[in-house]
């Protein structure tokens, strides 16, 4: 079991005959994802990479039953790209994409609820299922199957945790990069309740940063509501001076809400244990699912 | 991109939102001619930042000889680093209340918000935090915006009834322009209620989300190069920096793992120089250009480079670090931490031109700290 992706889930690609699509579609498939279709827009009736390729996703899914899609394409046209396969019924949107306008995903957001389909990002990269299926940009080599579901805002920190869990021995069931940008698909909230009912899931990594409120939202609403399985926190930034905009579009202080020490405090609260290092959440992380020895160093 | 008070109001008049008589003055001369046409004036420095008003910034002039001596006080003063450059000479207003009209994204509603208060002014803030009863929201549907009857409530609940009528259509203007140009946040504080009943906007500001700069590439904001002179170059290159106070220059690829880098060096004992995303993906000019950034910047004593590749290959960073310690004759001392796509090839070309990678985050920061320290003289 796992959440979001399995082995058996039909995957498209928006914007798969680009550079970025190209490189990281292949990835995909060596990953052993089943990727079954691409979308270009006037390049329908073609096969790029050995995958046919339509111009539309309604026709993509039409023709494989695709139920994921993962989008690539450049940032003017990305907000569309969501809402097209939105619009086609894929259950899963999850966006890669960086530098999507802020209206532009605010509509888009709206249209995905609308049409109550989930979407992961953008800004974010993707998801992973250990050892079956991967939609995104994370590494291949890192991952290893196992009972740690790990949820994540940054990116390279997910492969932090990912590859320090792989490292000590202990697998993840799935790794959910959320993104960075301020308008989100699912929020930590979202993510953690798929978690809690996952029941291949024993422990759960959570990986914040400063700015914003999703984390103590979490924290409130599930992690502290009877989560039923350990939750291991870490929030980044936890040095940076306020008022100072850290890249993220979301790692914004304002005022006293989103600061790390509002973070950490609820997470704590909620009764997550909570870690200054990458390294401690990797040997919280073994401890949690009775793998002791995992506390080595790498 | 910000914008300073007079290009704000330029499209505020467009836009149908009413705005004092005004003129720009480079000079006290020209500040003089302004006073000589529109009586007594405001003479205002035009900063892309807040506060200039407790700074000195703002001054009355009853008379163009007034105007003159005032202006010739505010232009070339520094403003929170900002030299003054122009004067927005301006009607003075008889101002019988300050009210506030704002938008700005709330990102836990993931949508925009409409803003409006009965307490404007340079306490704002303050009102914010104290009194949040006294601020009145509404979250427009992203698609249809704001409804007259919605902006009526809001109206109500902010408890400017009476002023409905005037204050509908403003704020229906406001979220227009804040669409228009893809504002981050749009505002006009304070909304002045002057003595005969009218509702001018006495100040505004605009600040357009970077990530739609390609639906507005007429637009010519703030010249905001007199910032922190790193930082203005950084932009130039187009590098996400932040300067910060400490001698470890770091470079990281993701807002998240840069900032976790700082963090840990902090941990170690260091203190971050500045904050520098090459972002996903990035080229080895990429890196090129922001270790000679870096190298550029007296306080940095020595530089951590720290790359989880996803998008971002190893290889190509390896060969921009590479370059640009030979092109630069990099002499400051030097960690790298890899991993991630590629991460063999990449440490494999940096093992070779001699730059030993470190093993893992941690071990890279407290390296970099130890090193820093013994080069800071």
């Amino acid at each position: 079991m796992s959440i979001l992706l399995t082995r058996e889930s039909r995957v498209i690609v928006q914007g798969l005959t680009g550079r970025e699509g190209s490189f990281h579609t292949e990835q995909m498939k060596a990953y052993g994802t089943n990727v079954v279709a691409g979308v270009s827009p006037g390049k329908g009736g073609t096969t790029h990479l050995g995958i046919p390729v339509f111009d539309t996703v309604a026709d993509a899914k039409l023709k494989t039953g695709a139920d994921v899609t993962g989008i690539f394409v450049p940032a003017p046209f990305a907000a569309d790209a969501i809402m097209e396969a939105a619009a086609a019924g894929i259950g899963l949107i999850v966006c890669i994409t960086e530098g999507i306008p802020l209206y532009d995903m605010v509509r888009a957001r709206a249209f995905v609820v609308d049409a109550g389909v989930k979407l992961i990002g953008p800004n974010c990269p993707g998801l992973a299922t250990s050892g079956e299926a991967k939609v995104g940009i994370i590494p291949n080599h890192i991952t290893t199957s196992g009972s740690v579901g790990i949820v994540s805002r940054s990116g390279t920190l997910t492969y932090e945790v990912i590859q320090g869990l792989s490292q000590a021995g202990v697998g993840q069931t799935t790794s959910v990069g959320i993104g960075g940008d301020p308008i989100l698909g699912l929020s930590f909230t979202e993510v953690l309740q798929l978690f809690r009912d996952d029941p291949a899931t024993r422990a759960v990594v959570m990986i914040g940063e400063i700015g914003g409120s999703d984390e103590e939202a979490a924290a409130e609403q599930v992690i502290g509501r009877g989560f039923g399985k350990p939750v291991i926190g870490f929030i980044s930034g936890r040095t940076a001076p306020p008022g100072k905009r850290m890249g993220h579009a979301g790692a914004i202080i304002s005022g006293n809400t989103g600061t790390a020490a509002s973070k950490l405090q609820a997470l704590k609260r909620a009764g997550a244990q909570v870690c200054d290092t990458i390294e401690e959440v990797v040997a919280a992380a073994g401890v949690a699912v009775g793998q002791p020895s995992s506390a080595a160093h790498r | 991109m910000k914008f300073l008070e007079y290009q704000v109001k330029e499209r505020f008049r467009a836009a149908g939102v009413p705005v004092p008589d005004g003129r720009l003055a480079r000079t006290p001369d020209e500040a003089a001619l302004a006073a000589g046409a529109l009586g007594p004036i405001a003479v205002k420095a035009q900063v892309p930042v807040g506060g200039r008003g407790k700074a000195g910034g703002i001054k009355l002039a009853k008379t163009p000889a007034d105007a003159k001596r005032v202006a010739g006080e505010i232009l070339g003063m520094t403003i929170k680093g900002y030299t003054v450059k122009e004067v927005l000479c301006e009607t003075a207003q008889e101002i019988t209340r300050e009210l506030y009209l704002g938008l700005t994204l709330d990102r836990d509603a993931r949508k925009p918000v409409l803003i409006l208060s009965a307490q404007g002014g340079m306490e704002i803030e303050e009102v914010a935090e104290k009194n949040p009863e006294a601020i009145a929201k509404l979250h427009p549907d992203p698609w249809r915006g704001p409804l007259a009857f919605e902006v009526r409530d809001l109206i109500f609940r902010a408890g400017l009834g009476p002023l409905q009528a005037q204050l509908t259509p403003l704020v229906v203007k406001l979220y227009a322009l804040a669409r228009t140009y893809d504002a981050l946040t749009i505002e006009i504080n304070p909304l002045a209620l002057t003595r005969d009943g009218g509702l001018v906007a006495a100040d505004g500001k605009l600040e357009i989300d970077e990530n739609a700069m390609f639906r507005h590439k007429d637009l010519h904001g703030a010249d905001d190069t007199e910032e922190d002179p790193l930082e203005a170059e950084a932009k130039r290159r187009k590098l996400t920096y932040v300067r910060l106070d400490g001698s470890v220059g770091v470079i990281g690829n993701g807002a998240g793992l840069v900032m976790n880098t700082l963090d840990l060096v902090q941990r170690e004992g260091g203190r971050g120089a500045n904050f520098l995303d090459i972002g996903g993906g990035a080229k080895a000019e990429v890196v090129h250009s922001a270790l000679e950034l870096l190298a550029s910047d007296p306080q940095v004593k020595g530089i951590l480079i720290n790359i989880f590749g996803g998008i971002t290959r190893g290889d190509e960073v390896a060969h921009g670090i590479i370059d640009a310690t030979r092109d630069l004759r990099l002499t400051l001392p030097l960690v790298v931490r890899m991993t991630g796509t590629r991460e063999e090839e990449g440490r494999r070309l940096l093992e070779e031109a001699g730059i030993t990678p470190a093993t893992s985050a941690t071990a890279a920061a407290r390296r970099i700290v130890e090193l820093s320290s013994g080069s800071a003289r």
